[in-house]
């Protein structure tokens, strides 16, 4: 049962001090599909996100109870070395944060750290390819990254996460910053990596969310309410508070 | 709502700019009051200019000062000689390469253990309350005098440590001098870092000291120069506490290792103001020059740097 998810939640609970953000949620995410996480702001759906690459490890307040299981590994109480753990999940934020270092330094910076084998300069060449990036940065990725344009930096922060060969890719709202060509492009590059990676994608936008995900989740006040096939909880959805939802009535 | 709608007269933007009568236009909820802000205006413009040309001018009297003293003074002979009782014979070798040898071991030590101690105040340490009361206290004894420091050199680095009166426990005392300020501002800069390049680089499996070392530290390089260049600055003209240490003021050699005795530029000044012969203060002035001089070039490398610095990261 758990082989079917390459990532899932059992009981998760999650805090910021006594504040209960995220409530006994159960979920597991499919290999090579994207997921989409969506529900009003201030729902919990980035602190859940959060926690799939331990990134909440930040903030001193934060506890969780429960388990979030990696290929079956519980990543919060195995032995397992958390920055190693962290190479196998990528993630790109809500605004894109390339490194004020060249093009080529953005890419090569983290397989640098983690003791890459491989040639770099192809691996600048693939990863910015497979983020359709290449093209237009080919000739000058010397330059630095911040030079780019919002969607530009966007995807090469995208391909600095590919370039880690990780089998998930979270994302927090990645478009929210962007203009709709961009979204549309970096949308595009979404539905084009599902081929070879898990993407779990925070979003505001449920056209997006319809748009791209396979699988829909759908949170509230912290806690999950529905979760299912795409197309299944748009159009016939279960509870009467996701209906509201996607129907735009609040949210 | 219905005021817009009424008819009323289309007002041009330029006749609206002339108004300065401050009566209303169009719109009678606002009182612009445009002649009493302008006024504000123009009195605040008044203040704060007349305080930057109060500043400068005290510097320009000083600096032409000094340089109609000291100019005819500052030649060949007196950039390589050393003290001596007969001002035409006297000069700042000794002082000169004193402050540079002193100003060597302080920039080592107060940057290793400054930039040092704010990384790790900043990124690395838990944010408790221990923690909490060591950066108030730093920033305390950025405040204390330098004297004080000159007591505590003399009694660390000469006496218990057995360095002696030499350039090292010189330069090690200037260090402690300066190292709060270096400390409180490579925090700033570093808190001016945005958290999104610590989350970025994490996320790519780094470690804390990576993330610091290639991203943080490089993004903050600009403001923790110009925290060295303020403190080193300050440790350049600094007397009082190498006089409490002991420091010679008059040495007719140059140090060539860490446990020579020394003066410094400063100490030399200071020797010659306080001497009753008129040339001796013409010679104090060429030396305050010269001083001057050495703090340029000082920061004209820092500048240099940080420019580097840019294009390196390329
Ligand atoms: N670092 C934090 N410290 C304390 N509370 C937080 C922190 N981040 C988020 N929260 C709180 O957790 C709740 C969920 O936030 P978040 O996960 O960001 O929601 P969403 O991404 O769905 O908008 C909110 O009530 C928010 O105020
Ligand atoms: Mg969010």
């Amino acid at each position: 049962m758990s082989s079917e998810y390459v990532l899932e939640t059992k009981d998760l609970s999650l805090s910021y001090g006594d504040n209960q953000v995220v409530n006994n949620v159960s979920v597991g995410f499919k290999e090579k599909a994207v997921t989409a996480l969506i529900g009003p702001s201030g729902c919990g759906k980035s602190t859940l996100l959060r926690t799939f690459n331990r990134m909440n490890d930040f903030i001193d307040v934060f506890s969780h109870s429960g388990e979030v299981l990696f290929r079956g590994k519980d990543i919060y109480n195995s032995p397992l070395d958390v920055t190693d753990f962290r190479r196998n999940v990528g993630m790109v934020f809500q605004k894109p944060n390339p490194f004020s270092s060249s093009i080529k330094k953005n890419i090569t910076w983290g397989p640098k750290i983690n003791g890459y084998q491989g040639d770099f300069d192809e691996l600048v060449e693939t990863s910015l390819k497979k983020a359709s990036l290449w093209n237009e940065v080919k000739d000058k990725l010397n330059s630095s990254g911040l030079d780019l344009s919002g969607g530009q930096q966007q995807r090469l922060c995208i391909a600095r996460a590919i370039a880690m060969d990780p089998s998930v890719i979270l994302m927090d709202e990645p478009c929210s910053a962007l203009d709709p060509q961009s979204t549309a492009a970096i949308e595009k590059l979404i539905t084009e990596l599902q081929e070879n990676y898990t993407i779990i994608i925070v979003t505001h936008n449920m056209q997006q969310a319809a748009r791209i995900s396979e699988d829909t989740a759908f949170m509230y006040e912290g806690d999950l309410v529905e979760v299912g096939e795409t197309s299944q909880l748009f159009s016939s959805p279960e509870h009467k508070l996701t209906q509201d939802y996607i129907g735009g009535r609040f949210g | 709502m219905s005021q817009a709608s009424s008819p009323t007269v289309p007002v041009v933007a330029s006749k609206n700019q002339k108004n300065r009568g401050g009566e209303t236009l169009e719109n009678p909820k606002f009182i612009p009051n445009h002649s009493g802000r302008r006024m504000r205006e123009y009195a605040f413009r008044a203040v704060i200019v007349s305080a930057t040309l109060a500043a400068l001018f005290i510097l320009i009297v000083l600096t032409v000062n000094v340089f109609k003293q000291g100019l005819p003074w500052l030649d060949q002979q007196f950039l390589t000689s050393f003290p001596s009782r007969f001002p035409e014979r006297a000069g700042i070798k000794s002082a000169i390469w004193g402050s540079v040898w002193l100003g060597g071991f302080t920039l080592l030590f107060s940057v290793f253990f400054g930039v040092g101690a704010a990384l790790y105040l900043e990124e690395l340490a838990p944010k408790n309350r221990i923690n909490r009361i060591l950066e108030v206290n730093i920033s305390t004894l950025a405040g204390v005098p330098s004297i004080i420091y000159g007591m505590l050199g003399l009694t660390l680095f000469v006496r218990i440590m057995a360095f002696e009166r030499s350039v090292l426990a010189g330069g090690l005392t200037l260090s402690l001098l300066i190292m709060p300020v270096i400390i409180i501002a490579t925090r700033e800069a570093l808190k001016c870092v945005p958290d999104d390049i610590r989350l970025g680089a994490a996320a790519l499996g780094a470690t804390k000291w990576q993330a610091v070392r290639d991203h943080v530290l490089p993004a903050a390089m600009p403001g923790v120069l110009t925290g060295i260049i303020l403190a080193m600055a300050r440790a350049v003209g600094e007397a009082a506490p190498l006089i409490m240490i002991g420091a010679l003021s008059y040495v007719a050699f140059v140090p060539e290792s860490a446990f020579d005795a020394f003066t410094a530029l400063p100490i030399q000044i200071f020797n010659w103001t306080s001497r009753p012969k008129e040339e001796f203060h013409a010679l104090a002035a060429a030396g305050i020059i010269v001083l001057l001089g050495f703090l340029l070039v000082c920061n004209s490398i820092a500048i240099l740097l940080r420019l580097k610095w840019k294009d390196h990261r390329r």
